[in-house]
């Protein structure tokens, strides 16, 4: 048995449309102030040469943004960090061009983004542009994709004692696939995790879902990112990270388990 | 370098693809060298290839109970749970464990992205026929979401998709959730079924061959693209000594380009040199290697890279050739070829093959080989880099 995962929070990223980093949504999260609405809605992913910026999907360039964020707050190179990026749907907006092309002319589909349409594509960019050669990783576990997602990168940081990069975006969902999937705004947020010392020291345990398990809570003013549960939760987490103080909640995980995410004095 | 792990034990396996239903039909393969791959009849669109296509899935729909996960990957998921005694495995892990102590976890590169084509091509004034408002079969967790329903596991539940690696790095996130004492048994697989969206998309690329695939052939021009289910249940090697061992794996980036292997192979090797390390072994002692060998001309060059670390009487196929290309669930299928392999005594043919690149050629096993295989590797490349390695023992040299 397990007494849980003992983790430090040393790196954070984040972005969404009002709040393209972690240091203004901070901000939204502790409730100093609204979303800004004339803040830049598209991810600047500054890491990426400009030839793959202009290739690459929106998912990717959420994922990178958030990621070279968390990195540069953690004083941490990315050249020799694991990283696992997940996502609730993938690129939605690349599935339904694919869809779409497939339905009217099957030939005439674009070979760039065939190969951005796969979940890795994140993950290709990121260590591609950053020369990591360590692991990489690409998860989904649909409204359990925070915890599971989150678990995943524990698991890595704690079983080979290395920090970890873990990222999570959404897109908006484009579209037939809109009314089904329901995403409705993009977002994206990314951790370092370390099994050392320092950072806000969390620790992580699956544990037997209670009942009444309540929905972790986030600011009115962020309530637009609704739709997708994976930035509902995220928010919460990162909601309870931007508090720093002692705090516990329940990230759904499986069809029996939930992750008990405790945050640490 | 990675430190050595303590070995699990594969306490059931089973696999589903071209070559026909359960292991019997794949040990047959390996003895006879005879390909699964057929003309493509599969395609909404006429695309002149060769595909490895199972038999039989359009005819064998969900039991009632399953019907909202209803889709061509869950059916064929459900077709490799019924073989080899798949489900009684898990039953039988979860009476002994617990539902919550079991993990899943899945590899696939598409999952049921085949309904969504479905659903775009039958748009009911701009949307989803009714029968395809489902939200589940259109994300990529619909496998997993249905076989955990369908097995009856509520342990973690976890969907890989890194292209054609997704399903060999199952193995490696089912050891460290078993090694930090978080579940005692995972059931890992991968599951991939064909699709117009990996058809047209390797064809666009310009992968597809139009004959079947000739991997590690100095003529070689592309991949045949397959469609498999595999899956394998890993518990402590307490709970099953004399079974089959995973000892080691190594997981990398290549850190080179989206669609394009690094042509020296350093990537690949550097999974190789973490997979040997955590296993506790030399390259000299692995005895047969199933390769990634997709066929395509960069791919098996890259990959040959790697056989240089090898002695001579260190066997080595594609099976590809067999089973065509099958992607997300490549990982497993291969791992499975690999552990059959060390079970039977027998290398599986690099069928396909028939002029051998030079720099592969002392290593080859074009045609089946009977053989003791004390240690088996499995290489899985995918898209963006992303390389995994998997090695597999016999229970006498895993200690």
């Amino acid at each position: 048995m397990t007494a849980g995962l003992a983790l430090g929070v040393t790196g954070m990223g984040a972005f969404l449309p009002g709040a393209p980093d972690w240091p203004s949504l901070r901000e939204v999260l502790l409730g100093h102030r609204d979303p800004d609405p004339v803040a830049r809605a598209k991810p600047a992913a500054a890491i990426l040469p400009a030839a793959e910026r202009r290739r690459a999907p929106e998912g990717v360039l959420l994922a990178v943004e958030v990621a070279a964020q968390a990195c540069a707050m953690a004083a941490c190179a990315p050249a020799a960090l694991p990283c696992v990026f997940a996502s609730t749907h993938g690129e939605i907006s690349i599935t339904d061009y694919v869809c779409t092309t497939l339905a009217n002319a099957p030939l005439d589909l674009s070979p760039t983004k065939f190969h951005n349409s796969v979940l890795n594509a994140p993950a290709g960019y990121w260590t591609i542009a950053t020369g990591c050669t360590a692991a990489s990783s690409a998860v989904s576990a649909c409204h359990c994709s925070v915890g599971a997602g989150l678990l995943e990168a524990a698991s890595i940081a704690c079983s080979e004692a290395t920090p970890v990069l873990f990222a999570l975006e959404d897109v908006a969902a484009a579209g037939p696939l809109a009314a089904v999937l329901g995403t409705r705004t993009p977002f994206g947020m990314a951790l370092v995790l370390t099994p050392a010392t320092g950072g806000i020291r969390i620790r992580l345990e699956p544990c037997a879902r209670p009942v009444d398990a309540p929905l972790p809570t986030i600011p009115p003013a962020l309530h637009a990112t609704a739709g997708n549960p994976s930035s509902t939760q995220a928010l919460a987490l990162l909601a309870a990270l931007a508090a720093a103080s002692p705090a516990r909640l329940l990230l759904p995980l499986s069809s029996g388990l939930s992750l008990a995410l405790e945050i640490l004095p | 370098m990675p430190a050595r792990i303590e070995p699990l034990a594969i306490t059931a396996m089973s696999a589903t693809s071209a070559l026909g239903r359960g292991i019997a039909a794949h040990l047959e393969a390996i003895h006879t060298g005879a390909t699964g791959l057929r003309a493509n009849d599969f395609s909404s669109a006429a695309l002149p290839c060769w595909v490895g296509r199972v038999a039989g899935v359009e005819a064998a729909p969900l039991p009632p109970e399953h019907v909202a996960w209803e889709c061509r990957n869950n059916r064929l998921a459900w077709l490799g749970l019924q073989q080899d005694a798949m489900l009684d495995a898990v039953t039988r892990a979860i009476t002994r464990y617990g539902a919550t102590r079991v993990a899943l976890l899945l590899g696939t590169s598409t999952a049921s992205i085949g309904a969504t084509e479905e659903a775009y091509r039958r748009l009911d004034h701009g949307r989803f026929p009714p029968d395809l408002r489902r939200p589940w079969i259109h994300t990529l967790h619909s496998l997993a979401g249905f076989v955990a329903e369908a097995a009856g596991i509520q342990g973690p539940a976890l969907t890989i998709s890194t292209a054609c690696s997704s399903s060999a790095k199952v193995f490696a996130s089912a050891e460290r959730l078993i090694r930090l004492g978080l579940v005692d048994a995972a059931l890992v697989g991968g599951v991939d079924t064909l699709c117009d969206s990996v058809l047209f998309g390797f064809h666009s690329l310009g992968l597809v061959s139009t004959r079947p695939c000739r991997p590690f052939d100095y003529h070689r021009d592309g991949i045949s693209i397959g469609e498999a289910a595999a899956f394998a249940l890993l518990e402590r090697v307490a709970a099953a000594p004399a079974s089959p061992r995973l000892v080691g794996y190594g997981e990398s980036s290549d850190a080179y380009h989206m669609s394009t292997p690094e042509p020296g192979g350093r990537g690949a090797l550097a999974a190789l040199d973490a997979a040997l390390a955590s296993a506790g072994i030399d390259a000299g002692a692995v005895d047969y290697i199933n390769l990634h060998g997709t066929a395509t001309p960069k791919n098996d060059e890259a990959e040959a890279h790697l056989l240089a670390r090898f002695p001579h009487r260190t066997r080595a196929s594609s099976t590809k050739g067999l089973t065509g290309h099958t992607l997300g669930a490549a990982g497993t299928l291969e791992a499975v070829l690999a552990l059959l392999a060390i079970q039977y005594a027998a290398v599986p043919p690099n069928t396909g093959c028939d002029a051998p690149m030079p720099d592969a050629a002392p290593w080859l096993a074009l045609r089946p080989e009977s053989r003791t295989i004390k240690v088996a590797l499995s290489n899985s490349f995918g898209f963006g880099g992303n390389n995994a390695c998997l090695v597999f023992a016999r229970a006498a040299s895993a200690a």
